[in-house]
């Protein structure tokens, strides 16, 4: 119980997560792709006619009852398996975040960037609502995720899947170091 | 866009014009998308629970690992910790080695499927949509599924960020005819 409160090492997530990809495949030949989710909702709820949209969604079920499983994992791991430790990070990333006043370090997203108080400032609304929406739309265009492709896709040795994976890297590497220093200064 | 060659056909009792749907629908349903369910079999809803146990599982890695940490997402953009590449590395090991087995062993699902593997093609919306969400990822320290985790562990706020990730998607299949693919 201890043990499992602590942060778990890297290797440990790896193989869970690495295991999920044949978990999933035999327990009902499902491929592994969390993304695709966002899409079965827009199918669901609002297709409007958009022939992206017109499938059978019931058939992805699975998915949400997947997703599901996430949150309760998650709450899980909050309500029984409370990291008892303050949150450790580098101390340069601490200092770049003090210098633009971002202080309170607990929990997995900073409390002085994701609110609901920060929602309405310039800073948080770009961070959660547009940095949201570009998750939606990129992941879609780029036919998956960091599951779907990087996991799965990287798992089935596809090309398509590398070149994807590479180019999530590349924006990500972009907006940490080069954009979003000046988002933090809003 | 793609064609599915390697679709298993009909049972020859089936009507065919049920099966030519059930086609049409696949294809439609795969586009753009590397996750599928690949099976025909039909079952109850509570079948499905089985797949909240993996969940379970996996959600429960992804916040005491901090894979969900928005610390850690930036840490490694930053090239500040092994963490992160420690985690994707193993898990994509773990992965491959998974998939090779299935494949070499011929191992069919609990229900004796075979379990089918459709190739997928390259096309440019897989560089300018993963330079996209990579921008967001390293936004928001999550993708999709971390986007669930997060908000499990009480940050409730990322629902707005979730219905904005929703909101995304719809606006892509909106325009996706007009889009360089």
């Amino acid at each position: 119980m201890e043990l499992l409160s602590h942060p778990w090492p890297w290797w440990a997530a790896g193989i869970i997560i690495g295991l999920t990809v044949p978990a999933l495949l035999i327990l009902g030949n499902k491929h592994f792709g969390i993304s695709a989710n966002l899409r079965h909702l827009c199918a669901a709820c609002l297709p409007a006619n958009i022939k992206f949209f017109q499938y059978d969604w019931k058939k992805e079920v699975w998915n949400f009852f997947f997703v599901g499983g996430i949150l309760l994992g998650a709450i899980i791991a909050t309500v029984w398996f409370q990291n008892p430790d303050p949150v450790q990070i580098h101390p340069d990333l601490a200092a770049d975040l003090a210098a633009q006043g971002v202080t309170q370090i607990d929990g997995l997203v900073p409390a002085d960037l994701f609110s609901w108080e920060s929602l309405f400032s310039l800073r948080g609304f770009i961070l959660m609502v547009i940095g949201g929406f570009l998750i939606g739309f990129g992941t879609r265009y780029a036919g998956g995720c960091t599951s779907g492709h990087a996991i799965m896709g990287l798992s089935d040795l596809q090309v398509p899947s590398l070149i994807a994976t590479i180019s999530f890297m590349v924006g990500g590497f972009i907006m940490a170091n080069l954009i979003l220093p000046y988002i933090l200064a809003l | 866009m793609s064609t599915i060659k390697e679709f298993q056909l009909p049972a020859p009792s089936q009507p065919a014009q049920e099966a030519v749907d059930q086609n049409a629908d696949f294809e439609v349903r795969s586009l753009d998308t590397m996750c599928v369910n690949e099976s025909q079999l039909k079952h109850p809803w509570w079948y499905n629970l089985k797949y909240t146990a993996v969940g379970l599982f996996f959600g429960l890695a992804f916040v005491k690992a901090e894979i969900v940490s928005w610390y850690r997402i930036q840490e490694m953009f930053r090239l500040e910790s092994f963490h992160m590449y420690g985690v994707i590395g193993t898990a994509v090991v773990i992965g491959a080695l998974s998939v090779f087995l299935i494949k070499r062993l011929k191992i069919k699902s609990i229900y004796g499927e075979e379990i089918l593997f459709h190739p997928k093609k390259f096309n440019k919306g897989q560089i300018i949509g993963g330079l996209i969400f990579g921008l967001g990822w390293a936004m928001t320290g999550a993708c999709p599924g971390p986007l669930f985790a997060q908000i499990g562990t009480g940050a409730l706020v990322i629902t707005v960020t979730l219905v904005s990730a929703i909101a995304g998607t719809w606006v892509y299949g909106y325009f996706r005819e007009k889009l360089p693919h």
